[in-house]
């Protein structure tokens, strides 16, 4: 459905917000997989941050860079295990202006 | 890392937090508040809408250098269809009282200076700093927390947990539940800023004034969820938010929905030259009552939306949270004057105050609200808004169609959607809910 809206670029979005990185210290990870869940694959789709997508070999992929921390993906895959989540180290990970 | 025994530790510095330490402060107890953000407010989302009464309960002056936006004078609520939208407006000038009612809000900024309140009754806060897992004794009675801090242990006589909705301390705890999908909501949303008599004029406003707007319909694409505009001194917060078991089902992008909320006739006029700024999202606990997890046991206490404390009919959250901060800290505060432990028997008094206050009857009175709407997301945000919308359009319309032939089209049209016994079902089943 909306595709007028299909074009929307998340990337754009999270642009305007700071964030700090842990480098080499990713709060969000998925267990390896040969064949994704509903679950997982659905998150491609509803994480507000764009964080997962598929890669050629047909598996999930997180990227949390731009994650803004909501605990969606956590509470979506409660049930499968699929990812490990953890707040990011006190200090790191987004910082609203506004909120 | 700090002094390492304190009377109370609060973990979190949004309103329930903040409302706690700050009350557990000023009556002279030595505490300590831990944020695991750089400064108070860095992780939190609101839409925001603050209502006077619960903070004025803590801090009564407090128009006098809170950063308050925009006084709310005129409250809108439409229901969308794809190209219209049938509402109600309420506007009075009674609003513009000496010490209004609610306030627009932005969160990072009034989280800041409530912490600062805090800081300023004499609670120890740091930031930076995150709960990783509560202390226990052999006998299981919660005696502190474990910080990501170096040397990271602290001891207190009691724990409050303030963490809010995504409260993984709580949970990996084992003293409430994983939340389930189709109890919380998922919001996204954007800073829209705009100068400030363009603001005015778009929504004929003056001085301080402030218009908000709760939009629901066939912009959530038939999903559990609502949709608003809130004006600011020279921003606009726009958003939406679903069921995040919704969300999932139909496999829809926040984003997506956000730019089709955005780009509705009725909406994207008010937008229209605007700035972005900024783009969150936060869950909301949406469960209602029936969510409501055990609130205390043995050397600890939950408050806040950790509590699952929203009423999502009414969409107040954070007086909710600070009730329940000042409500736990009194209780605390009577059992440490009284030198009495911090037993699950004795903090039972929590559950007990609360009980008499707004914040457990409004959330008992809507305990069946949840269930509904989301047993009947289709009709209610799908169906109807449509209907309505098309009744309208036939009722407006002059064409040189007789009104009583409008009239039965329009009743016929209800009909033929929904059956008649259908839709007394639904009203009665929504009256029911209400009760
Ligand atoms: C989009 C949206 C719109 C809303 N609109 C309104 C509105 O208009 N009016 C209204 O009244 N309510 C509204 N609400 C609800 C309201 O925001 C919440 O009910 C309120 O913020 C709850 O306060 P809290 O203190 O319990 O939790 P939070 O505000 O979430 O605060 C929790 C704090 O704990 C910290 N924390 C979490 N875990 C740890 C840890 N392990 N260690 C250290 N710190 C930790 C977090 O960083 C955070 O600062 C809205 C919510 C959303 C998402
Ligand atoms: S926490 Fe939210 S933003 Fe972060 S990866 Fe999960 S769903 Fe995406």
């Amino acid at each position: 459905m909306s595709t007028e809206t299909d074009a929307v670029k998340v990337e754009e979005k999270l642009y305007y917000n700071r964030y700090v990185v842990d480098a080499g210290r990713p709060h969000v990870k998925i267990r390896p997989h040969e064949v994704p869940s509903q679950a997982l694959l659905a998150l491609t789709k509803i994480c507000p941050a764009g964080c997962y997508a598929l890669n050629d070999k047909g598996q999930v992929e997180v990227t949390p860079d731009g994650c803004m921390e909501c605990g969606t993906c956590r509470i979506v895959c409660a049930d499968t295990h699929d990812i490990e989540w953890n707040y990011p180290r006190g200090g790191f990970g987004v910082l609203f202006k506004f909120g | 890392m700090v002094e390492q025994r304190f009377d109370a530790i609060v973990v979190g510095a949004g309103p329930s937090g903040n409302a706690a330490a700050y009350t557990l402060a000023k009556e002279g107890l030595n505490v300590l508040q831990l944020e695991r953000g750089e400064y108070a407010g860095s992780k939190n989302v609101q839409g925001a809408i603050l209502y006077s009464d619960a903070l004025e309960k803590l801090i009564p002056n407090f128009r006098e250098d809170a950063p308050l936006e925009r006084h709310v004078i005129e409250q809108r609520l439409w229901m969308l269809d794809d190209a219209s939208y049938t509402g109600m407006h309420y506007r009075s000038e009674e609003f513009n009282e000496e010490k209004p009612n609610r306030y627009t809000i932005i969160r990072a900024q009034f989280d800041k200076w409530f912490s600062q309140k805090v800081r300023d009754a004499g609670a120890t806060v740091l930031y930076e700093t995150t709960v990783k897992e509560l202390i226990r004794n052999t006998s299981g009675k919660v005696i502190g927390v474990q910080t990501d801090r170096e040397d990271g242990a602290v001891m207190a006589d009691v724990v409050i947990l303030a963490e809010g909705v995504n409260g993984l301390v709580g949970q990996r705890s084992g003293l409430r539940d994983e939340l389930k999908p189709d109890t919380v909501a998922l919001a996204v949303k954007e800073m829209h800023f705009l100068p400030r008599d363009v603001i005015e004029s778009r929504f004929n406003l003056k001085g301080d004034e402030g218009v908000v707007i709760e939009a629901m319909g066939s912009v959530t694409l038939g999903m559990t969820g609502t949709a608003f505009l809130y004006t600011n001194e020279e921003s606009i917060s726009v958003g939406i938010g679903c069921l995040v078991s919704d969300f999932t089902e139909k496999r829809e992008a926040p984003y997506e929905l956000l730019e089709r909320f955005k780009s509705h006739p009725a909406i994207a006029p008010l937008l229209a030259g605007s700035e972005v700024k900024e783009y969150a999202a936060h869950l909301i606990p949406e469960g209602g009552y029936n969510a409501i997890p055990s609130l205390f046991g043995d050397g600890w206490l939950m408050v806040g939306d950790a509590g699952h404390f929203v009423n999502a009919v009414h969409r107040e959250g954070s007086n909710l949270a600070m009730t329940t901060g000042r409500v736990a800290a009194e209780t605390v505060v009577r059992l440490h004057r009284m030198r009495k432990e911090m037993t699950k028997t004795n903090l039972a008094e929590y559950q007990e105050r609360l009980e008499k206050t707004f914040v457990l009857k409004d959330m008992r009175k809507y305990r069946k609200i949840p269930a509904f709407l989301h047993g009947n997301k289709e009709t209610l945000f799908g169906l109807y808004p449509r209907l309505l919308s098309k009744a309208a359009q036939t009722w407006f319309r002059v064409d040189g169609l007789d009104k009583k032939a409008k009239e039965k089209a329009i009743v016929s049209s209800f009909r033929q959607a929904r059956t008649l016994r259908g839709m007394i079902g639904d009203a009665f089943k929504l009256a029911r809910a209400w009760r």
